[in-house]
């Protein structure tokens, strides 16, 4: 056999152009999400920066004063938080012991079919639009409390409504994530506590829910954020008009309710009123960022901690 | 139980504790039990809430009364003299409006009915019942008409209808239709889809087959992560600030020659909408990806096949399902958006369909919002409409997505 036509394998890397432009694309596609955060917090942090810079506007009045109406001068964001907070603590009141107790039972006592069963229906709630769950607020659940309370006791937009619903909204949530929290709970914790001769209860509240606990922190928080940028059920029911106010019997507009009745209407660009809402936006941003990355923070320890 | 308790009970005593035991783990199971129940229930009064408000008997009264008119009953009138009342009863301008939409010899005979109703006679509605008092409190319904509105009429009212769904806006709550609002959701989430679907995957192949394992793919992933969790009306100021305003010669079609439309457009709405379900796609096509055995790269690196070949020929057949699936559920999502697109202007009011990138829009959940805020009673029955339609949306894109999922485990 000649030898002549041999030509050794080159053990060099080939150069693939085409991998390497593929590659560089799908790099855009990654960073894009960056991108789009860099993009967000300066399109969000400018306008605010706007707002802020306006002569008339000091942190003072901001932080200090009890009124807002920005196209009028009334920079106080108080009214606005006070109810943002107030019905997602009527949201929480409903969604933390509900959730907890309904994911209990789907981990711990049901068995495979009636789990089969349950959860699609918690899923389902899950996957309702937020306009409908404010249908549901302003047209069931008002009534529903006007009878019981008397019509001049509670408005027919008013906070409780939304906040309850909002609960309703918010409860698949942490019921799927502290299921989730209890399931990584080792089994072998479980049958210590039912060979002392614990009951099932004793079990789930003494062994189970502390072993979860950090998971469950992890679900309170993540929902807090939730109820915090949710907007179509306050907006429907919960009144428009900021009002200052600590009675959940009454109407008051939450952060993200303003931003949508304002930017709802005719918004001149660069107007005060349009750059209040971008004060409000980058709030809503910066908030329910930090109870993210915390959320986060708390699920991934957790993770690390029976692992 | 109590580390605390330092006593052991015997006899009577302990027989008497430990069925104090049993019956708190009864109750507790009964309350976990409840919780449950009580989500069940809610959805049920959510659903019935809906159906209930859908349909029911309304009274209503005509201005102009229809035997002045034509001598028929209405419902009898055929097509041709549908054409002929309306063409004899509404100015020339309007009849013309009207032509030019949709020819009037092309129209059905129910739609010209609700032209004739709307236009000449004009329904005015005093009242509105639900399904269930209609269904149960007929008789005080019928004798509350008979005092109040002596000149009504009473009538059992399917707000759901055929007409409703393909019937464009009205401002009469009674001749309002859905269909510039389908059509304005199906522009979006198209857009929506055509926008991140291919970002999405991309994203999600480079951060599960090329990226280095170091703190800049860690920080990728966290902001994605972060993403998923911004509230929706925030994705809305993006939109407004970058697509409305910044993006306005691109999104208002300036650069391409249209000139009658600004930054309010359906392409805004729809890559705002795009940037909100990104994240999700992402994450889902992470998932999918993640799911593929490694043995089959490996198998397909042996052979000599470059890192794009593997991907390409074997990472996303056995992921397309699950990249699928989670890109349905994004759809789902982006379909009861509402918030966004208020923030971006949707228009509330607007009876031409969208036509293309450049063109106002409305879209099912806006209209939803539109109708529930409203006073009248006859725009909320049409509001539960609009929800049930929106709903069989829903359903079917999640029933499409779980066919789709069952259907991959069964392959793999």
């Amino acid at each position: 056999m000649s030898t002549k036509n041999f030509r050794p394998f080159n053990l060099k890397k080939t150069i693939r152009p085409g991998e390497t432009i593929i590659q560089s694309l799908l790099f855009v596609a990654g960073v894009l999400s960056i991108m789009i955060t860099i993009t967000l917090v300066y399109e969000l942090g400018k306008e605010a920066l706007l707002f802020f810079n306006n002569p008339d506007v000091t942190l003072a009045k901001f932080f200090g004063t009890t009124e807002w109406q920005p196209g009028i001068g009334k920079y106080g964001i108080w009214p606005l938080v006070t109810s943002t907070l107030i019905t997602s603590f009527i949201a929480m009141l409903i969604a933390l012991p509900l959730g907890l107790a309904a994911a209990l039972y789907l981990s711990e006592y049901a068995s495979p079919k009636v789990r089969s069963i349950l959860k699609p229906i918690l899923e389902i709630l899950a996957g309702i639009p937020t306009v409908v769950y404010g249908f549901f607020a302003l047209l069931f659940v008002t009534p529903i409390l006007q009878s019981i309370m008397g019509k001049d006791n509670i408005s027919v937009y008013n906070m409780l409504s939304a906040g309850l619903v909002m609960g309703i909204m918010i409860l698949p949530l942490i019921s799927s994530m502290s299921e989730d929290a209890f399931s990584a709970v080792p089994r072998p914790l479980r049958e210590g506590a039912y060979a002392m001769g614990a009951t099932k209860l004793e079990t789930s509240l003494q062994v189970v829910l502390p072993a979860a606990l950090s998971g469950i922190g992890a679900a309170v928080i993540l929902g807090i954020s939730r109820a915090i940028g949710e907007t179509m059920i306050v907006a429907v029911a919960a009144g428009s008009g900021p009002n200052f106010t600590l009675n959940p019997f009454e109407a008051a507009e939450t952060m993200t309710g303003n931003i949508a009745r304002i930017s709802g209407g005719d918004l001149s660009y660069g107007s005060i009123d349009y750059t209040s809402l971008f004060a409000i936006a980058l709030m809503l941003f910066l908030v329910t960022l930090v109870l993210n990355l915390i959320s986060q923070y708390v699920v991934q320890r957790f993770r690390e901690q029976y692992e | 139980m109590n580390p605390n308790k330092n006593h052991f009970p015997e006899g009577d005593a302990f027989r008497r504790e430990l069925n104090g035991r049993y019956r708190s783990a009864t109750i507790g199971e009964v309350l976990f039990l409840s919780a449950l129940l009580i989500a069940v229930i809610s959805l049920t009064a959510l659903l019935y809430n809906i159906v209930d408000g859908a349909f029911g008997y309304t009274a209503y009264e005509y201005k102009v009364d229809p035997s002045t008119i034509t001598s028929k009953p209405l419902n009898e009138l055929t097509q041709p003299e549908l054409v002929e009342v309306l063409k004899a009863n509404i100015s020339k301008g309007a009849y013309n409006k009207l032509n030019n939409e949709q020819a009037m010899e092309t129209r059905s005979q129910a739609d010209l009915l609700s032209l004739v109703l709307e236009r000449i006679i004009r329904i005015d509605t005093k009242a509105v019942w639900s399904l269930s008092d209609s269904l149960f409190h007929k008789t005080e319904i019928e004798a509350e008409v008979a005092e109040k509105y002596p000149d009504a009429k009473l009538e059992f009212r399917t707000w759901l209808t055929m007409n409703f769904i393909t019937a464009p806006m009205s401002s009469r709550a009674e001749f309002a239709g859905a269909r510039t609002a389908i059509l304005g959701s199906l522009w979006l989430v198209g857009i929506a889809v055509l926008f991140a679907l291919p970002i999405g995957v991309g994203a999600a192949v480079y951060l599960q087959e090329y990226a280095p394992k170091n703190l800049f793919t860690r920080i990728i992933q966290t902001n994605i992560n972060n993403l998923a969790g911004v509230p929706s009306i925030v994705y809305g100021m993006l939109g407004l600030a970058l697509f409305v305003r910044v993006l306005e010669p691109l999104t208002s079609g300036s650069i391409f020659g249209v000139t009658d439309s600004n930054g309010r457009t359906v392409f805004a709405a729809g890559l705002t909408m795009g940037v909100l379900v990104l994240p999700l796609i992402i994450i889902n096509a992470q998932e999918a990806i993640k799911a593929v055995p490694d043995s089959l790269r490996q198998a397909a690196y042996g052979v000599g096949a470059t890192r794009w070949q593997t991907i390409w020929h074997h990472v996303l057949p056995n992921s397309v399902a699950g990249i699928l699936t989670g890109t349905i559920l994004s759809i789902s999502r982006a379909i009861g958006e509402t918030a966004p697109l208020i923030v971006v202007g949707a228009s509330t009011f607007i009876t031409v369909d969208p036509d293309g990138l450049f063109s106002k829009f409305t879209a099912l959940p806006i209209q939803i919002f539109n109708w529930t805020t409203r006073a009248q009673p006859e725009f909320h029955a049409i509001a539960a409409s609009a929800i049930i339609v929106l709903m069989v949306l829903l359903l079917s894109l999640n029933a499409t997505a779980i066919l789709l999922r069952n259907r991959f485990q069964r392959r793999l």
